[in-house]
């Protein structure tokens, strides 16, 4: 550490940081247009005169290694003495800069392919660690099935598609229904009557225009699953009946295809997630349905209409989690909320050896539902 | 020895309508057992006929699932919470 409360390295001994297991905070503290033209792997954008204000999201750990850049040396040096003067302690800033970097020969500089429109629309993911414009990138490709666009899938298509999920594949067989409103915030009154799928994406296309909707209006047998999962990455389970979801957990299970399966009923729901290979799948959990009169329908029981509203929020938020690949996805454990006492309460689930459709001698080929 | 036992919502009007019963039992059968003598409506929701639990009830000893552990030989110590949870159904409609 020298007097000004940093150190400054080359290219090379930056690169050697960037592979050590004690791999810094690496910021680059260019404007949006260098930016824009290409940065290094894994790095964080927080332009110099922003950077007091945008630490302690960034690195709220004061001691915690943190390696800055510009494009020459100088504006990364001016911000470590201004992270210095803040009390942060374990500071380098790169001499050279990108241009440094670039002229060392040294690899994997990367470009946004972002838009203009993209960046403002998604300027709080650009911002958050774990997301930025990489994440954002993977969310504009990624490709999500919503099984029912429903109670659950209405919102939770709604907030996939303002997070720029790219291309959303939505079926559904049912037509709007005033009784859905109460709940369904996709749909609106003026589409009473229209099949749920097209409504969902007249919704969604007006939300945001870099989303490619599929609506398909049917339902979903075990003849169509495979190439309703054609191609997706994570599928959302909003179905109501036991035989769509078994199937969907067959189909999902080979194809290894996660699913974020959720519940409701009345005040209370339940979610995880089915990762074939980390966790168990639907029929571990349940290997037959119960009878019609144990599990009966929103329609039947009655539910609070925020109740699907959280849980289908909840369920987009673990999709997302899966396609960014950030935090700790629910799997192995099944989350179960109750609205009226306002309590969580988390519960362990395992694989199940046995299991027809994901254990050691899986028959699901041949399991009825 | 007191076990809460936390009802499903679609069980509950078997039970008076309450969310959590105090149960007594060494182990989750005594504890079942104790259950549906005093709300005998449930027997036929949780048990099958010779006496296993049904297979689509799961049923949670302090947060994990009975078949996993010993079954309805899984131990109930003083305190323990026991959730019983069938499948639930969708939001689609």
């Amino acid at each position: 550490m020298t007097t000004k409360g940093f150190t400054e390295v080359d290219a090379n001994a930056a690169q050697q940081l960037l592979a050590s297991p004690e791999r810094p905070i690496l910021i680059d503290v260019r404007e949006q247009n260098e930016w824009d033209a290409g940065y290094l792997h894994g790095a964080t954008h927080a332009p110099k005169g922003t950077i007091s204000f945008a630490i302690a999201n960034i690195a709220p750990d004061k001691s915690a290694p943190i390696l800055l850049y510009c494009a020459g040396g100088v504006r990364s040096a001016a911000a470590a003495e201004t992270l210095a003067g803040l009390g942060y302690t374990n500071l380098r800033s790169m001499a050279g800069g990108i241009k440094g970097w670039s002229e060392a020969g040294l690899p994997v500089v990367e470009t946004t392919t972002l838009t203009p429109e993209q960046k403002s629309r998604y300027s709080r993911h650009l911002l958050l660690p774990g997301v930025g414009a990489e994440g954002q990138a993977k969310l504009l490709d990624a490709r999500v099935l919503l099984v029912g666009a429903g109670g659950l899938g209405a919102p939770a298509a709604l907030y996939l598609a303002a997070a720029g999920v790219g291309h959303l594949r939505i079926i559904d067989f049912d037509v709007v229904e005033a009784s859905n409103l109460q709940r369904q915030v996709i749909h609106t009154t003026e589409r009473v009557g229209m099949p749920k799928v097209e409504s969902a994406a007249v919704q969604i296309r007006a939300l945001n225009p870099d989303v490619q909707v599929e609506p398909i209006n049917g339902a979903l047998t075990v003849d169509n699953v495979a190439s309703l999962l054609d191609g997706v990455d994570v599928v959302i389970d909003g179905t109501d009946t036991f035989e769509a979801r078994y199937a969907l957990n067959d189909a999902a299970v080979k194809l290894g295809i996660p699913v974020v399966h959720a519940g409701v009923f009345r005040f209370e729901g339940q979610l995880t997630v089915l990762a074939p290979g980390r966790g168990p799948c639907y029929r571990c959990l349940h290997p037959t349905p119960p009878p019609p009169e144990m599990a009966p329908g929103c329609g039947v029981a009655g539910v609070l209409g925020v109740l699907p509203g959280a849980i289908g929020v909840l369920q987009a938020t673990e999709a997302l989690k899966l396609l960014l690949g950030i935090g700790e996805p629910l799997i192995g454990r099944l989350l179960l909320w109750d609205a009226l006492e306002g309590s969580f309460t988390e519960l362990t689930v395992q694989r199940d050896p046995h299991c027809a459709a994901c254990g050691s001698a899986a028959t699901a080929k041949g399991v009825q539902s | 020895m007191s076990v809460s036992v936390r009802i499903p919502p679609v069980l509950r009007a078997h039970v008076g309508g309450v969310k959590v019963v105090q149960m007594s039992g060494a182990t989750l059968g005594e504890v079942l057992s104790a259950l549906v003598v005093a709300h005998a409506d449930l027997r036929e929701q949780i048990f099958e006929s010779d006496g296993a639990l049904r297979r689509w009830v799961n049923v949670y000893v302090d947060g994990a699932d009975a078949r996993h552990l010993a079954g309805l030989e899984t131990p109930t110590p003083a305190g323990i919470e026991v959730v019983i949870l069938p499948a639930m159904a969708g939001g689609s409609r």
